[in-house]
């Protein structure tokens, strides 16, 4: 059980940030969190690291005190049992790969563990190279198996998805649902993308402005705002023309550019750079594989 | 004979960049990490020597360690030290000169490298010591390397120091540019063209690996 209530000052882009978390988690569950960049997601993560000092608060992990400071108690990030996964990865640019592994494994693990880890994450043919010549997905896999090494009790991934395309993407969400349940591990994931958490997470937290604003399971969290039976996407308008006498307005939603009839007494409402909602009632979506994982 | 100078310039500049070494890595570390208010002082400390004139550090080195002031009096009869005029009194005099040669490189190599590094491996269960051992001082070798050759350099070629608190002791104190200085004195155009040249030489030669090295050109060869 992790218990934390902790408070800090930030400073962020928009001024001073008053970073004020409460919440407890059971073991083993794997928890996103979500929320605007900025929004202390991050922070979150780094607190619990013991990278980043609260001013007060506590933070009590397995009825062992983490952070207590009215107990002066602030048990270093060496001591904390976390594998972390950074966003820039972090790998040591002077060990290969192996090294790197052998690094965070040494003194807690026998080889055949090790050796375990390099066939859990097919690292076989990269481990002589250095990370400078792996590419990020690879660089991903090797972070996320050295965090591992260290036998950790919680992951902690600090968005480390978002680099990649999506065909990776999912391969290394499978890797990091693979770990979890494997060392039974409690997760901690930074996440931006909603198709990720329903599929990896137990738990979300949405943060908003230093602030816990909703959590729950994913369906929970995001059933109104982004499941709906009906058929909708949000976008922003690129371009609006006139043909005939109706208007055209595209919309880019994600990667997709589409195209939308509007009526003229509509289209005054409308103009570049708008948020909208793109939706069809009376309609039947179909779904096809466009390709398999 | 000739050569007594030019041994004696090197064993200076090789003993002073030993040091250097040495206390330059704590030095740089804290002042690469620290949030401390006081590091704009220390920064202040450790750069006069590259604006101040080589004659006052020498002039306040002089005054401190001379057996008729109270320091100097103090270091002679506790610890059988003279500053002055002697090897080690250069050797001391190096170390505070060449100190910002030494610490800058090595200090923005911490810095520029990735705090990330650092977290990652205190998140191992690693210390600090072998953190900086193991993990940083590895990733900022180019920055090591030119701190190194910078300090020894910078040794080879001091003058106003040494002229200062070490003299001109044959054996002792009388390193190739004070030699020259001698030289010249005493019209000895041929010999000082000697020394000359030979510290021209090998300045060139010095300059040029720490050129190369950060031009990555010598990379492909140590990995």
């Amino acid at each position: 059980m992790i218990q934390f209530n902790v408070q800090k000052k930030l400073d962020a882009p928009g001024g001073e940030m008053l970073l004020d978390l409460q919440g407890e988690f059971p073991q083993g569950q794997l928890i996103t969190i979500f929320g605007e960049s900025g929004a202390g997601k991050t922070s979150l993560l780094r607190i619990f690291a013991g990278l980043l000092m609260p001013e007060t608060g506590k933070i009590i992990v397995n009825q062992q005190t983490w952070f207590d400071n009215r107990k002066g108690i602030n048990l270093s990030p060496q001591k904390r049992k976390i594998g972390f996964v950074f966003q820039d990865y972090a790998l040591f640019p002077n060990m290969t790969v192996q090294k790197n592994i052998e690094f965070a494994a040494k003194n807690r693990q026998n080889k055949k563990e090790i050796t375990d880890l390099f066939d859990l994450f097919n690292l076989g043919e990269l481990l002589n190279k250095k990370p400078e010549t792996l590419s990020g997905g690879q660089k991903q896999r090797v972070a996320l198996a050295r965090a591992i090494a260290s036998k950790p009790e919680i992951l902690m991934l600090d968005e480390p998805l978002s680099a990649l395309d999506h065909v990776m993407r999912s391969k290394l969400q499978d890797y990091i649902l693979t770990v979890h349940k494997k060392y039974n591990l409690t997760t901690f994931l930074v996440s931006h993308d909603v198709g990720e958490i329903f599929k990896m997470a137990d738990k979300v937290i949405v943060l908003d402005n230093g602030k816990i604003t909703n959590q729950g399971t994913p369906s929970e969290v995001f059933s109104n705002k982004h499941i709906s039976g009906k058929f909708q996407f949000t976008g922003e308008i690129i371009r609006i023309e006139k043909e005939d006498v109706i208007y055209v307005v595209t919309v880019l939603i994600g990667n997709s550019m589409v195209k939308v009839v509007s009526e003229e007494k509509e289209i005054h409402q409308f103009s570049i750079g708008d948020k909208v909602l793109v939706a069809s009632k009376a309609f039947n979506p179909i779904i096809q594989k466009i390709q398999s994982k | 004979m000739i050569w007594d100078p030019i041994i004696l310039t090197f064993q200076l500049a090789f003993i002073t960049t030993v040091i250097l070494i040495i206390i330059s890595i704590p030095i740089s570390y804290w002042l690469a990490y620290t949030r401390s208010t006081v590091k704009p002082v220390i920064e202040t400390i450790v750069s006069m020597p590259l604006v101040l004139p080589p004659t006052v550090l020498g002039f306040y080195l002089l005054v401190a360690f001379s057996p008729s002031n109270a320091f100097g009096n103090w270091l002679d009869h506790t610890f059988g030290l003279r500053l002055v005029f002697s090897f080690e009194g250069l050797v001391l005099a190096s170390v505070i000169y060449s100190l910002p040669f030494m610490v800058h490189p090595i200090q923005s190599g911490l810095s520029n490298l990735s705090t990330s590094l650092k977290e990652a491996s205190y998140l191992m269960g690693k210390s600090r010591t072998s953190t900086l051992f193991q993990v940083l001082l590895p990733n900022i070798k180019p920055s090591l390397i030119t701190g190194i050759v910078l300090a020894f350099a910078h040794t080879v070629g001091e003058f106003g120091v040494v002229l200062m608190i070490g003299g001109s002791i044959p054996g002792q104190t009388r390193v190739a540019s004070i030699a020259i200085y001698d030289e010249v004195e005493s019209l000895n155009y041929d010999i000082a063209n000697s020394y000359s040249m030979i510290l021209f030489a090998v300045t060139f030669v010095i300059l040029f690996a720490v050129y190369t090295i950060n031009g990555g050109f010598l990379k492909r060869f140590w990995e």
